[in-house]
């Protein structure tokens, strides 16, 4: 059973919420318990931007299981305006329409197509940026 | 004045044009085509649904309404596809938008007006003064069983309203249901797709209903057809709300700007909201606006719109119905639709 | 400090061995290494194993137990060491400091994995990426090494023929070796045109599903002495970890684990990137090996491509780069690797590698990495 690991990250999966350091201010995302930078304990909550450009990219033509269904699929690197990264799938995208610096924003989306018997797990995904 | 503060609409970027599922079950594509005004539909991608749109919808109404989420009292998604059977959608819907813990949610059904239903319950909260904001929104990823007539126009969109008393955009001035048991469309427990009752979905339920609802609100609000700007009416297909709206006395000129179905398909639950959202696109303060929903099984919610003019400071800051089914769409074939649907049996992992 | 020596050596066949199950694929390489060794079972004090996940491919843990039962050592010391594909390496300096400490004389380094008994191997092997925030968003080994591919070709001008030159390489290497997996050489056109798995990496760019183990012991210099053994000693150990996620990492296209973990082991060996006269790298993925052989020092960013195309790491080059066929070849069966290529370097420096022989090899490098750079073990060795 998924829940609890899945209901813990939440705040991170739907809001984008990360911790910044009240010692140093580097931002953590995830949260984490211990900073990496100062090894500080006190953090603060902080919504990511969900704008941002790719770093790296690449396409899957033979996932795991439970994204068989959206294959080929692009996974990328992305850098946030703040200068947060992370990484997640670039959906609705042609493949050859991501490359380094494609500008992307983030949104709500299933992110498997895990069994009937699971629960439903959501999350960010990049879209590529029409304006 | 109580009202929209904040409205918004989703529409999914892949599509599928009617003459390619007519082609599939060699049907005549031409006569389809003309027979239902029907161009082509939306398709949720295979990682969206109910959930995932609502989303969305809500942050465009969030971003029109310029509010806290956190002072929304009430969420309410309508849907005759959410994604658990049992387990709430609106729960995934707060913690998304950030609205919560202190917030009532409840999942509404009512075939194709759990929409609008969620919208008067929202409206209604606020109008009794009982919370300062409550968000309604309809929203669905409809199926057609394949080779059914159904399958030319279920599809996938939603829109969200925040309502409120400060700051209105379009202020609700008459609300008006009808209802009766009449059974022209149904799922049983257990069934994959929808059953319907042929003809009888006609005459008997929509256009039942729904002039009789739009006449109810007419007569209660003391307004006439040619007192509005626009009118919005389900959209099962493209003849049935201009058809209904020709009875009631509204000119094809009215409706327009709000009968997105030939370019979307039925949204269901979307259908009627996705209709009004693209008239508040464009609505001048002062306009009145007509919306009458409806639901198999059956009844119709009416409400009376007037914009204020708040409307225009909000429209563009969020993307327009218009623009969304216009922008980047993703042809798909009938083999990706239906894989993209689910409606491939494959092996359970 | 002692010095350690590494007086005996065995392994198994990789490859897909559908009659061998897990605790006999050790058990094997171990009696082997024994022989080899000319000691007897009752000397082994202590025994340090790799193995990435034998609960995810066999539903099999407590390894110490089960192992040194099979392999008839029933008693003695032993721990299971885990450290995704470092995992061997990790087990091999685990034995190492044991035998430098002076806490024991006899040390068994052992690695072993059976990743072809029925589970889903994509599955297990992303249990070595970050499971919320990599593999939760679709991203599979191959596609993390994609993206380090994808970002070495934009920063570094590497092409898509250096990584496939690589594979041939390796592959021209294997087919001289009697153990590896894949004994045989393929063509630039088998890998250019092979299915794509994660754009730009190819099947022929990713190193197979294997199963296999291998075992070396250890034992203070004065015994190797003793027992008239080469004299191959560990000379530098470097162990370092790293930001699991790729995406935590300053340049993606820079794995700084295996940095960090060669300068500490050159540092203790007292030598550089010049003196060493060949190396076994981890080429789980072709791009791997280009970007290693530049961590380690070897290679300015961007040239071990260049280098490769034009033959310096192939044998019979200038600088031999995985003269076993590397795991693209020989195998890749997670926990023994990192054991593995201490035997091919063992077996290089002690004159006794056939047809791969490096000629004249003094100083050899193995270096053993975890996930996509979350851990590196680097390994300096050295016959006198």
């Amino acid at each position: 059973m998924i829940s609890p690991r899945y209901h813990r990250e939440i705040p991170q999966r739907y809001r984008l919420e990360a911790g910044q350091c009240t010692g140093c201010g580097e931002i953590h995302f995830p949260p984490r318990a211990v900073c990496r930078k100062c090894a500080g304990r006190d953090f603060e909550t902080l919504a990511l931007p969900n704008r941002g450009k790719v770093v790296t990219h690449t396409v899957c033509w033979i996932p795991p299981a439970e994204f068989d269904n959206q294959k080929p699929y692009v996974n990328a690197i992305v850098e946030l305006k703040n200068g947060v990264r992370l990484t997640c799938m670039v959906c609705e995208a042609p493949p050859d329409e991501v490359t380094v610096g494609t500008e992307v924003e983030l949104v709500f989306r299933k992110l498997r197509n895990e069994p009937v018997w699971e629960v439903i797990q959501y999350g960010y995904k990049a879209r590529v940026l029409t304006d | 004045m109580h009202g929209i503060v904040g409205y918004g609409s989703y529409v999914p970027r892949f599509r599928i044009k009617a003459e390619d599922i007519a082609n599939q079950w060699g049907a005549d594509a031409e006569a389809f085509k003309r027979g239902l005004l029907l161009e082509e539909k939306t398709v949720p991608g295979p990682d969206e649904d109910t959930i995932t749109i609502s989303v969305a919808a809500a942050r465009n109404a969030l971003a029109r309404a310029g509010i806290d989420p956190q002072k929304i009292g009430a969420c309410y998604i309508g849907s005759e596809s959410h994604p658990y059977a049992v387990k709430p959608s609106g729960t995934v819907l707060i913690d998304a938008i950030g609205a919560g813990p202190e917030c009532h949610v409840a999942d509404f059904e009512f075939a194709c007006k759990a929409g609008s239903e969620a919208m008067y319950v929202a409206y209604s909260h606020v109008k009794s003064g009982e919370m300062d904001y409550a968000l309604g929104i309809g929203a669905d990823t409809s199926q057609g069983a394949p080779g059914d007539a159904l399958e030319y126009t279920a599809s996938a969109g939603g829109a969200a309203y925040i309502m409120g008393s400060q700051n209105v955009a379009a202020e609700i001035t008459c609300t008006y249901s009808f209802t009766s048991d009449t059974p022209d469309f149904w799922r049983r427990e257990g069934e994959f797709y929808p059953r319907h009752a042929g003809r009888f979905t006609g005459d008997p339920a929509y256009f039942h209903h729904v002039t009789s609802a739009t006449r109810g609100i007419l007569e209660k609000s003391g307004l006439k057809p040619q007192d509005f700007a626009y009118a919005v009416f389900h959209m099962p297909n493209g003849k049935f709300p201009l058809r209904a709206g020709k009875m009631l006395g509204f000119r094809q000129e009215q409706m327009e700007q709000g009968w997105v179905v030939n370019l979307m398909g039925n949204t269901y639950s979307g259908s009627s909201p996705t209709g009004l959202a693209a008239v508040l696109d464009v609505a001048k303060p002062g306009d009145n606006i007509l919306i009458t929903s409806f639901g198999s099984g059956a009844a119709s919610d009416s409400f009376v719109i007037r914009a204020t003019d708040r409307l225009p400071e909000i429209q563009d800051l969020a993307p327009k119905v218009r623009e969304q089914l216009a922008d980047r769409r993703i042809h798909l074939d009938y083999g990706k639709y239906v894989a993209y649907r689910g409606k491939i049996r494959v092996n359970e992992m | 400090m002692r010095d350690v020596a590494i007086i005996g050596a065995g392994s198994t066949k990789y490859g897909e061995l559908w009659t061998s199950p897990l605790r006999d694929l050790f058990a094997e390489a171990t009696a082997d290494c024994l022989v080899d060794a000319g000691v007897d079972r009752k000397q082994i004090q202590s025994a340090w194993i790799g193995c990435m996940s034998s609960g995810l491919f066999n539903g099999q843990e407590h390894l110490a137990s089960i192992l040194t039962d099979y392999a008839g050592l029933s008693g003695i010391a032993a721990t299971r060491v885990e450290s995704a594909c470092a995992s061997g390496g990790a087990a091999f300096r685990a034995a190492y400091l044991e035998v430098a400490s002076g806490a024991s004389d006899f040390v068994i380094a052992g690695g072993v994995e059976k990743m072809n008994d029925g589970a889903d191997a994509t599955f297990c092997l992303a249990t070595a990426a970050d499971q919320e925030y990599e593999v939760y968003h679709g991203v599979t080994f191959p596609g993390l090494y994609a993206m380090i591919a994808n970002a070495h070709m934009h920063n570094h001008g590497t092409t898509y023929d250096m990584m496939a030159h690589v594979a041939v390489k390796n592959h021209r290497h294997g087919a001289l070796n009697p153990k590896a997996q894949f004994p045989r050489e393929i063509t630039l056109d088998t890998v250019r045109n092979a299915v794509r798995v994660a754009e730009p990496l190819g099947l022929f760019d990713c190193s197979p599903v294997s199963d296999g183990a291998a075992a070396v012991l250890l034992a203070p210099v004065a015994v190797a002495r003793d027992l008239g053994k080469p004299m191959v000693t560990i000379k530098g150990s470097g162990h370092a970890t790293d930001a699991i996620a790729l995406h935590s990492r300053p340049d993606p296209s820079r794995i700084p684990s295996v940095g960090m973990a060669a300068r500490k082991a050159f540092a203790q060996a007292g030598v550089t990137t010049g003196d060493i006269d060949f190396c076994e790298v981890h080429d789980c993925f072709t791009i791997a090996e280009l970007c290693c052989l530049e961590e380690l020092g070897f290679y300015e960013a961007g040239q071990a491509g260049p280098a490769t195309l034009a033959g310096e790491t192939a044998l019979g080059g200038r600088f031999p780069v995985n003269p076993s066929g590397g795991l693209k070849s020989k195998g890749h069966p997670v926990g023994a690797t990192g054991v593995g290529q201490i035997v091919e370097v063992y077996d290089q420096l002690s004159g006794r590698a056939g047809d791969r022989q490096v000629p004249n090899a003094r100083l050899g490098l193995a270096q053993n990495m975890g996930g996509s750079g979350g851990s590196c073990l680097v390994h300096i060795l050295e016959v006198s």
